[in-house]
């Protein structure tokens, strides 16, 4: 059989599986409006998607992922709760390294259910790694949900805290943020020019463009606003860095969070979703002990997830993509939900890896 | 066959090429009138001239069509990605120097780096319904930048030329775009944000990685890059 009907046939079986668990089969388009990718992701996803055009519907995308489309069809139509299952081709633009596919299949498996977050979590984790076993992957695990929650309950002003979790996914301009916010980081000499002039916008020069007068001089209030409000405390911070640093199997991970949670009270109600979750994870089987845990894992590359992130790795081929990912999107149903939203998790599996695997095992 | 070497086809760029060369006893020049793009090499044996447009022959070297090219590092750069595997940078030429910049307008005092730049992006958006617009023509080189520098909330409208005129026309509101002296810009009631340098370009001659060579076009080769690396 020619590789891609093996592909295809294997990831007929993983979906078969997952019907099995419960899940309705869907299908979504290929092409996917632009317009609602951009608004999630930004300019960042035209490096990451191909992007074509007509003059009816404008701008469209070749379906980078499931996910999106799959949240928006269970938002304007869906009953609760819902577990959804589809198998099919996404597009991602390869241009920095050729040996990434830019076409492949994806199998996938999606949890809409309000009842009990930890259990759906385990169930899809456990789900997916059912259909690894012998294939000696090393899991990873992460919770985006900590780390927002520490930022959240930061002492300091809305502002900032609306800065930083806007960067929650970019760690170098969080970084940035948070050595300014902290006073570790020098005010820039123009920042600090401006700050102490009388009159800034004298010598301004005409003003052109759609950023208003107006737009400036709101802005300008809020950096000295921001000027006029302390610093994040070394305690506070001292504790962030101690939370991001976390990187252990999953029983000492939580142990040294508690730890955490001493400065940063805000943390505890996540921490004890963690803790639910791994009693879940424990209840369906998973070895909890072995199980790794990084606090920053997925802040790069899985932007929408808010919550319980993991990955499944080929340890020993550091030249092949994740053979599965998945976590919690709860804040990606309130963005598309207009209005309404819903828990949910979900993670996908690349057939084509799993057979290279395979194949290279034999 | 003999060894293609490609140079821009008009203008100050094609003059300033043929003089470096010259300099180097390699005297290329274009022959017939003066709309046809054809030229001659003397100086060297087995070289032929191919006049291009400096924009496409980026393209050609990737595509090993010519052996050897003229033309800036921002155009290698946005053109062909990984660049350094498709082509190898023989010699800057000194010439041409221009940097691709991020220019906001000058009335935006409280906007000095990227940084802020990011922010007024934020704020911009909630205020106004939509994404901050950068006009360019070097979309991959100024997304890549801006993605490095985890500024968000931005949204890149392509303009291909009179770029400085995009802000006050209100079909963008800041740009990204190559400058020598900044004099433009600074008609144009812009300025360049203090850490908004994306690339330094000059005009430079690479030699395609991929081009075919047959014997005689191997010696030929050689000889010319022993004349202009020496």
């Amino acid at each position: 059989m020619p590789r891609r009907a093996r592909i295809l046939s294997r990831a007929a079986g993983l979906r078969a599986y997952f019907e099995e668990a419960g899940a309705r089969p869907v299908e979504t388009p290929v092409l996917q409006p632009a317009e609602t990718l951009l608004d999630l992701y930004g300019e960042d996803i035209r490096g990451r998607a191909y992007v074509t055009w007509d003059a009816l519907r404008g701008e469209l995308m070749l379906r980078p992922d499931f996910t999106v489309p799959v949240v928006q069809m269970h938002m304007t139509h869906g009953a609760e709760p819902a577990r959804y299952t589809y198998s099919g081709e996404v597009f991602r633009r390869q241009e920095h390294d050729p040996d990434r596919d830019n076409e492949y299949i994806q199998v996938g498996y999606e949890v809409f259910d309000r009842a009990d977050p930890a259990a759906a979590d385990a169930e899809v984790f456990t789900l997916i790694a059912g259909t690894l076993s012998g294939l000696h992957l090393r899991a990873a695990t992460g919770d985006i949900g900590i780390l927002m929650a520490a930022v959240a309950g930061l002492e300091t002003t809305g502002a900032r805290k609306s800065a930083l979790m806007r960067h929650i996914w970019r760690p170098r301009r969080f970084r940035a943020l948070l050595d300014r916010y902290s006073g570790r980081a020098p005010v820039p000499g123009a920042r600090a020019a401006l700050l102490a002039s009388a009159d800034p916008m004298a010598g301004a020069g005409p003003q052109i463009g759609l950023r208003s007068r107006a737009d400036i001089e709101a802005r300008i209030e809020a950096l000295r606003a921001d000027a006029a409000a302390p610093p994040i405390s070394e305690r506070e911070m001292t504790a962030l860095e101690a939370l991001l640093a976390v990187r252990e199997t999953l029983p000492f991970a939580l142990e040294h969070l508690r730890d955490v949670a001493v400065d940063l009270p805000q943390i505890t109600p996540a921490l004890d979703r963690l803790e639910a979750r791994i009693a879940a994870l424990a209840a369906r089987g998973v070895d909890v002990e072995h199980l790794e845990f990084e606090a920053s894992y997925g802040r790069t590359s899985m932007e929408y997830y808010d919550g319980f992130v993991f990955g499944f790795y080929a340890a020993t081929r550091a030249d092949l993509p994740p053979v599965a990912t998945g976590g919690r999107y709860d804040a990606l149903t309130r963005a598309l939900g207009d209005g309404s939203e819903i828990p949910a998790v979900g993670g996908v599996l690349r057939p084509g890896v799993m057979l290279t695997l395979e194949e290279a095992a034999q | 066959m003999s060894v293609k070497l490609g140079v821009p086809s008009k203008g100050r760029l094609m003059d300033k090429t043929f003089d470096w060369f010259e300099k180097r006893g390699i005297r290329l020049s274009r022959t017939g009138s003066d709309r046809e793009y054809s030229g001659a090499v003397e100086g060297i044996g087995g070289v032929s001239l191919v006049l291009l447009s400096a924009g496409e022959i980026p393209r050609e070297l990737a595509a090993g069509r010519i052996h050897m090219g003229v033309t800036g590092t921002d155009l290698v750069q946005e053109k062909l990605p990984r660049w350094e595997q498709q082509v190898e940078e023989i010699a800057p030429l000194g010439f041409g120097q221009a940097d691709l910049i991020l220019a906001v307008p000058g009335c935006w005092v409280d906007v000095d780096t990227l940084d802020d730049l990011d922010a007024a992006a934020a704020a911009f958006r909630a205020r106004h319904g939509f994404r901050l617009r950068i006009a360019t023509k070097y979309h991959r080189l100024v997304r890549d930048f801006l993605t490095d520098a985890g500024v968000a909330d931005y949204q890149l409208v392509d303009s291909q030329g009179a770029t400085e005129g995009t802000v006050r026309n209100e079909t963008a509101e800041a740009i990204a775009d190559i400058t020598s002296t900044g004099e433009t810009l600074r008609a144009n009631h812009l300025k360049i944000l203090g850490d908004g340098l994306v690339l330094r370009s000059q005009a430079t001659l690479w030699r395609s990685r991929v081009a075919q060579c047959d014997a005689a076009e191997k010696q030929a080769l050689d000889a010319l890059l022993k004349r202009v690396e020496g």
